[in-house]
């Protein structure tokens, strides 16, 4: 069976490189039955990388530790949940795994388009067929998830395996990975079509219109395991927080800000004919931020001081990655006569000038981002000290960024394309202006000081105060037509236009997640060695220890306090913190206790014992609107899948001439 | 090209605001990756600067005293005294002979003052029969530490 996997990946290795090859002279010959062959080379590229996912699962689930990965990964008494999750636990593991959802993908593409695109579909395979042939290199020669137990030659098995980092036994982390490289892989279709367009020069948005709806699900799936990341520090890691710039963190984040950037630009060229080569541009930097990424978090080369692990696949990336952006340049431009823009820009104030400035910042950020990633390599490659920069940078930077974008989320969708008007202007924004005028004077009458935080809860009214106003001018325009009442028109609207209301909804989602971050700017933390009977005021609650237990499980020892609560005086509940060791693995993990309210978080964590050995240390943090952070991308993600159903009302988009999609857009042009 | 003027106008603002956001942070979000003997040869920059320096753990060399941590770092025959004066508890994996990153100053008295102590421990995987020598373990947590 070892010997069956190990075969598998080799072969599938071949047929990979044989699609490439098949492909690109098929295409250049006009040879037909090559293209072809090069089609059912994807297929059985697939079926190999699933025989071989399939046997290292198997031998996960079934505890075969002459595997050194399954040695490494999984144990006998973990529940089967994770030793399914062990398949994504680990390098070797995930790497496979990031192969496998990429022979799927390219799979599917492959057969929802058998009948399309005959001219472009080879190129796409063979940009598909190399990332493939790269990642199953990796998986050969590199971190081969087969690689047995061998003692003086002979291959043995260990009694029992180390089993998951117990960091990761948490049903948020077991799918956290595969929706983060779901997100991740998925990039790699757009870029293809992109790169397939480019090479045959298609006329046309034919890339753009085919792969929109991969372009959304991926990037669904990323919002999705970022939030889940973002879910698992603050419930898992117990210090308090949920986002700590680190490189890991960020590695995530890059394709996420260029994607959305993507997302929001190709609306510029299905709709006005500009922005040709930035989208290439955007959809080939977020191809290669998601390789990037992978190769961050699994080489080691941001971590820490040299002598924390460093990794030789970080070579192989890089020489991919080179040769890929240098082959992605070349190309761009050298058609660059292909991609002229069939508009331009008119006004500061319209849509075009809205998209342009949401790109850019979104852009800046990415770079920003990216810089402080890489700025210890950076720095070490300059002046030989290596330099890190911490998370006050970043939110130095990233604050302001952030409140601009959610700004132009507000803005951006009621100003009109091409130009608007002073009068619409004011029609528009006159009422949401006023509501976040008046709650900014409320709260700094209320005795809110913070800067940032005025700014971000005002921002977060007008946003949402302009999206509520379009849902309800649209909405009631179709009550009075069709006699409905207006939440059932108000289903129709969305309905109409999916694309526009899915997006508010979107948006709607980010406005709840700022409401969530700003919370942060409240935060209030104390540290307390504690023993039974004291007691510990933490912003306006008091907490009494009612008891200190120690005890044991087969799996790992354990304390846990149990903590009383009060608020002025009332009893609300008892908190448990508890911090564990497991013994299997020699690491300790903490069980948080979170008190969840929509306005605050009480959140308490048993930091370990203190060094006399009678007192718990427990750290205490209450964290105002956290929660309005999961409901937001829990929106996020809602509006997402409104988007991708189909619209019912076709739209036409006449090229350069006005767009005529609602009354509003008509009124002001007249 | 006039009607670019405005445009190109906004831009230089909005990435000129960024730049000088990036550039201005001061010395006080740098933090220095050192060695115990890099840390030796920075000489008198080494004062005053936010640095991360590592090391392993002294064998016997953890002490408490009072309320405070006192340790010695140690890489080849240099050795570095530490005293932690964070209050977060020591991570579990601290101690003897374990990899350590503290992030702290260096003072004129030579002695370390840490904020926040990393710790790995170094024998891990070791004791583990039966894996190929030289085999690493996958960081498969990369760095998210719990600290």
């Amino acid at each position: 069976m070892e010997n069956l996997g190990s075969l598998a990946i080799l072969l599938a290795l071949c047929v990979a490189l044989y699609a490439v090859v098949a492909s690109v002279i098929g295409r250049l010959r006009r040879k037909p039955f090559l293209t072809v062959s090069g089609v059912r080379a994807v297929y059985s590229t697939w079926v190999l990388i699933t025989l071989a996912s399939a046997i290292l699962v198997y031998s996960l689930m079934t505890g075969d530790f002459r595997f050194s990965y399954v040695a490494e990964h999984s144990n006998r008494t973990m529940p089967i949940l994770y030793k399914f999750a062990a398949w994504w636990g680990g390098q070797e593991g995930s790497l496979l795994f990031w192969s496998w959802l990429l022979s799927t993908y390219s799979a599917v593409v492959v057969f929802t388009n058998r009948r399309k695109h005959r001219d472009m579909m080879p190129w796409v395979v063979g940009v598909l067929a190399t990332v493939q042939t790269f990642f199953l290199v990796l998986n050969n020669f590199v971190a081969n998830p087969f690689q047995m137990l061998a003692v003086d030659r002979l291959i043995t098995a260990v009694p029992d395996g180390n089993g998951l980092s117990p960091l990761l036994q948490y049903p948020a982390m077991a799918i956290h990975p595969p929706m983060l490289y779901l997100g991740y892989v998925g990039f790699s279709v757009p870029f293809a079509f992109a790169i397939g367009s480019l090479i045959t020069r298609q006329p046309g948005e034919a890339w753009i219109h085919t792969t929109r709806r991969w372009t959304l699900v991926t990037w669904g799936f990323q919002s999705c395991g970022i939030m889940l990341g973002m879910a698992w520090a603050y419930h898992v890691l117990g210090w308090g927080g949920y986002w700590a710039w680190d490189p890991v963190e960020n590695a995530s984040l890059l394709p996420w800000l260029s994607g959305t950037a993507f997302l929001h630009s190709v609306m510029m060229q299905e709709k006005k004919g500009m922005m040709k080569v930035w989208n290439i541009v955007l959809v080939s930097a977020t191809f290669f931020l998601c390789i990037l990424g992978t190769f961050l978090t699994r080489s080691g080369v941001v971590q820490s001081v040299h002598a924390f692990a460093r990794s030789e696949i970080g070579k192989y990336f890089v020489t991919f990655l080179a040769l890929g952006i240098a082959a992605t340049i070349y190309l761009i431009l050298d058609r660059l006569d292909y991609l002229k823009s069939e508009a331009q820009l008119e006004s500061v104030v319209s849509r075009e000038s809205s998209f342009l400035f949401n790109n850019l910042i979104l852009l800046a950020s990415c770079f920003a981002v990216l810089w402080g990633t890489l700025f210890p390599t950076i720095s070490e490659a300059v002046s030989r000290d290596r330099i890190s920069l911490d998370a006050g940078w970043y939110n130095r930077l990233m604050v302001p960024i952030g409140l601009f974008l959610l700004l132009l989320t507000g803005l951006g969708p009621l100003f009109a394309w091409r130009r608007t008007s002073l009068d619409s202007l004011r029609r528009n924004f006159q009422w949401p202006g006023v509501a976040a005028v008046v709650l900014v004077g409320a709260l700094i009458a209320a005795g809110v000081r913070q800067f940032y935080a005025l700014i971000s809860f005002g921002f977060c009214l007008f946003v949402a105060v302009t999206v509520i106003v379009e849902f309800y001018k649209g909405s009631s325009a179709i009550a009075s037509r069709n006699s409905m009442n207006i939440v059932r028109a108000a289903f129709e609207l969305t309905h109409r236009n999916t694309r526009r209301y899915g997006g508010y909804l979107v948006h709607i989602g980010i406005v709840l997640m700022f409401i969530g971050f700003t919370g942060n700017a409240f935060k209030v933390n104390d540290v307390k060695e504690m023993n039974t009977g004291d007691t510990f005021n933490l912003g306006a609650y008091q907490l009494k220890m009612v008891d200190l237990r120690q005890g044991e499980t087969p799996v790992y020892q354990w304390h846990r306090a149990t903590v009383a609560v009060y608020k002025n005086g009332e009893y609300l509940g008892q908190l448990e913190p508890e911090k564990r060791f497991y013994m299997a693995s020699k690491q300790g993990t903490s069980e948080v206790a979170i008190r969840v309210r929509p306005n605050e978080d009480l959140y308490l964590n048993f930091g370990g014992m203190s060094d006399d050995n009678q007192r718990a240390v427990i750290q205490g943090f209450v964290n105002p609107l956290v929660s309005w952070i999961w409901l937001g991308g829990l929106v996020l993600l809602g509006g997402t899948l409104v988007c991708l159903v189909p619209s019912k009302i076709k739209m036409q988009y006449a090229r350069t001439e006005i767009v005529g999609v609602t009354k509003k857009h008509v009124a002001i042009e007249s | 090209m006039k009607k670019y003027g405005k445009f190109i106008a906004l831009i230089v603002v909005v990435v000129g605001t960024l730049v000088w956001l990036a550039f201005t942070g001061g010395t006080e979000a740098k933090t220095y990756y050192k060695t115990v003997a890099e840390l030796g040869q920075m000489g008198d920059r080494a004062y005053g600067q936010r640095i991360r320096v590592g090391g392993d753990v002294e064998g016997g060399s953890i002490q408490r005293v009072g309320n405070q941590t006192q340790f010695v770092l140690v890489q080849d025959k240099l050795r570095l005294k530490v005293i932690y004066i964070g209050s977060d508890p020591l991570p579990d994996t601290f101690k003897d002979g374990a990899q350590a990153l503290a992030d702290g100053k260096l003072d004129k008295d030579q002695i370390f003052r840490a904020a926040k102590i990393q710790a790995k421990c170094a024998s891990k995987y070791e004791s583990k029969p039966g894996l190929a020598p030289g085999q690493a373990a996958p960081n498969i947590n990369n760095g998210k530490s719990t600290i």
